[in-house]
């Protein structure tokens, strides 16, 4: 049987301490008691070297197994790993100085204006790091002077970027009066952007057929590009290919709030195995809005703001090539119109019915990427543990229908789960954080199928009350 | 208690009364349901939202609750709520506890 495959993953981190003022959550309730949100988060941020010795980030970015997370002691940001390193096998976690030369490469409506002196400083970093390429240097131009940049903040055109106290940059708004092109949804929409090209290029550097073999590309990311007359209009899947060389491609963006990235992994296997397109790239860029979401509680409990990451994904879903890990797009799980509300009904559709097509039991799948909300975080802000109890229904869903006895539940979660480890970020922990690991387990014979599964909170955006929810289930190839 | 609810909450009893209203609620845990139940009887204990510092007295019960699985029908709670239940990390006990006592702290 032939099948699309999955033929690369690669995913970014940035640690973004100076960002998360400009998350929704501090940008606007601080702005509206008049606090000033540096002084504010300053007690609460953590250094490059927390996030980087944090061990749910090294598992998303590769060096670690999610699944081991669960041998570490808790809470994980207490217990930081010795010898974690930026380079993982997925991708990287970049810093933020870096991250803001990148967000100057990404721009180009020179929104972006970084301070001479930092330019200067952070120069030799970026040429020599592995994601630059020549053409960006000329994009970052001269740099502007610190009493410019001021002056264009106390005028209220530009919002400052900083490094602890230091102002570094400023990002303009490109209107007065449209809030879609405001300096704030201008920073949001740069900062998917510029990572989701960084994983974009990361991706396509191990990619065999190299940027110009991608004949098509879905964003799956969440922010809304777009103006006044076209709040969302889209299409940062060709902003972010046009970085990255992609030439032979065109592209389209994929919304569905949290489900966005496996409504785009089923179209691209759609294409690819129609023969619409080849090799179609797919960018989940990250989500500044979701920096510091709790950071009032995280700074009422005296611990640091663990929102301080943004994440991206890439990857690379093409037409069968006899031994890539297959999207079975006989058994693709959707929560139908009709499906209902309860997390059951939900389940009943992303998981048993697929399976049942296919004449698996729930048992039959390896492993489970379902919800990967990250447990140090989601504990203890009331949310329980979101990855978990979905394993816990999925076992449930399995006792129901007989298949595991009614106390085999802890063993079936221990056994097709793991702890959740992706950054908040909305998109990137539903299921498709593990795309990567779960790749590796697939092309090691370590598993023969996964199961991916995303829901999306639709009733968010107040047109409907309706939940979203897909499911793909990926396999050895035969 | 999202705000959201917590201003609905604050709306229904002030259109149809709070004799005339009972608040069930579906935490998944003994802390959410604490809250939650605190919230539609002394007031918002996180001073957050609509409800802080308001005193709706509303008597209060969980989802989990034999009053309130007896009352509903069988095939719906069966489709609604087994799953969830099966699916607690807590026992059903401890988590209906800190609801029924902050009812039973109205009486």
């Amino acid at each position: 049987m032939t099948a699309p495959v999955v033929k690369g993953f690669a995913a970014l981190l940035v640690h973004a301490p100076n960002l998360v003022r400009y998350g929704a959550e501090p940008f606007y309730r601080l702005r509206a008691r008049g606090e000033d949100a540096g002084a504010t988060l300053r007690p609460g941020l953590r250094s490059y070297e927390d996030a980087l010795r944090y061990p749910p980030n090294q598992a998303f970015i590769g060096n670690l197994r999610p699944e081991a997370l669960g041998d570490l002691p808790v809470p994980w940001y207490a217990h930081p790993l010795e010898g974690a390193s930026p380079q993982g096998r997925h991708g990287d976690l970049m810093s933020e100085e870096i991250f803001y030369g990148f967000l100057k490469v990404a721009d180009d409506f020179s929104q972006v204006s970084l301070e001479a002196d930092f330019l200067e400083e952070i120069q030799e970093s970026l040429r020599q790091h592995p994601l630059f390429q020549e053409t960006d240097a000329k994009r970052l131009g001269r740099g502007a002077t610190a009493p410019d940049l001021a002056q264009k903040v106390s005028s209220e055109e530009a919002l400052p970027l900083f490094l602890g106290e230091r102002m570094v940059g400023i990002v303009q708004r490109a209107h007065p009066l449209d809030p879609s092109l405001s300096a704030h949804a201008l920073l949001e929409n740069l900062a998917c952007k510029a990572s989701a090209l960084l994983a974009l290029r990361q991706l396509l550097g191990q990619h065999p057929g190299g940027p110009e073999s991608i004949d098509y590309l879905l964003s799956c990311s969440e922010e809304a590009v777009g103006d006044r007359f076209n709040r969302g209009g889209g299409n940062l899947a060709k902003a972010v290919g046009e970085l990255a060389g992609c030439l032979n491609a065109t592209g389209a963006d994929v919304k569905s709030f949290c489900s966005a990235p496996l409504h785009a992994m089923v179209m691209a296997g759609g294409l690819a195995q129609s023969g619409v397109y080849g090799d179609i790239a797919i960018v989940g860029g990250g989500s500044l809005p979701k920096l510091g979401m709790n950071y009032d509680r995280h700074l009422e409990a005296g611990i640091p703001v663990l929102e301080d990451m943004l994440g991206a994904v890439a990857f690379i879903v093409g037409p069968d090539d006899g031994h890539n890990p297959q999207i079975r797009l006989d058994a693709v799980g959707r929560h139908d119109i009709r499906a209902g509300f309860s997390q059951q009904a939900i389940m009943e559709a992303l998981v048993v019915r697929p399976l049942e097509r296919l004449g698996l039991s729930i048992s039959s799948v390896d492993r489970y990427a379902s919800e990967l909300q990250n447990p140090d975080i989601t504990r203890r802000f009331e949310r329980g543990d979101t990855a978990k109890t979905n394993y816990k229904m999925i076992a449930a869903l399995a006792a129901k229908r007989g298949e595991i006895p009614a106390d085999g539940l802890d063993t079936f979660v221990a056994t097709c789960g793991m702890p959740g480890f992706a950054p908040s970020q909305g998109h990137i922990p539903v299921g498709i954080a593990y795309l990567g690991h779960g790749m590796d387990l697939l092309s090691s014979g370590q598993a023969r199928r996964i199961m991916f599964l995303a829901k999306g909170s639709l009733f968010l955006g107040r047109m409907t009350h309706l939940a979203d929810g897909m499911s793909v289930l990926v396999e050895q190839h035969p | 208690m999202d705000l959201d609810n917590q201003a609905q909450i604050k709306e229904l009893a002030e259109r149809l009364g709070v004799e005339n209203l009972v608040v069930v609620i579906g935490a998944l845990d003994s802390g959410g349901a604490e809250i939650a139940a605190m919230t539609v009887t002394s007031g918002d204990p996180t001073y957050a939202g609509p409800l802080a510092g308001v005193s709706l007295r509303l008597p209060v019960y969980h989802v989990l609750e034999p009053e309130v699985r007896s009352s509903v029908d069988q095939a719906a709670y069966q489709e609604e709520v087994e799953l969830m239940e099966m699916a607690l990390e807590e026992s059903v006990e401890d988590i209906v506890a800190t609801t029924r006592k902050a009812r039973e702290g109205l009486d």
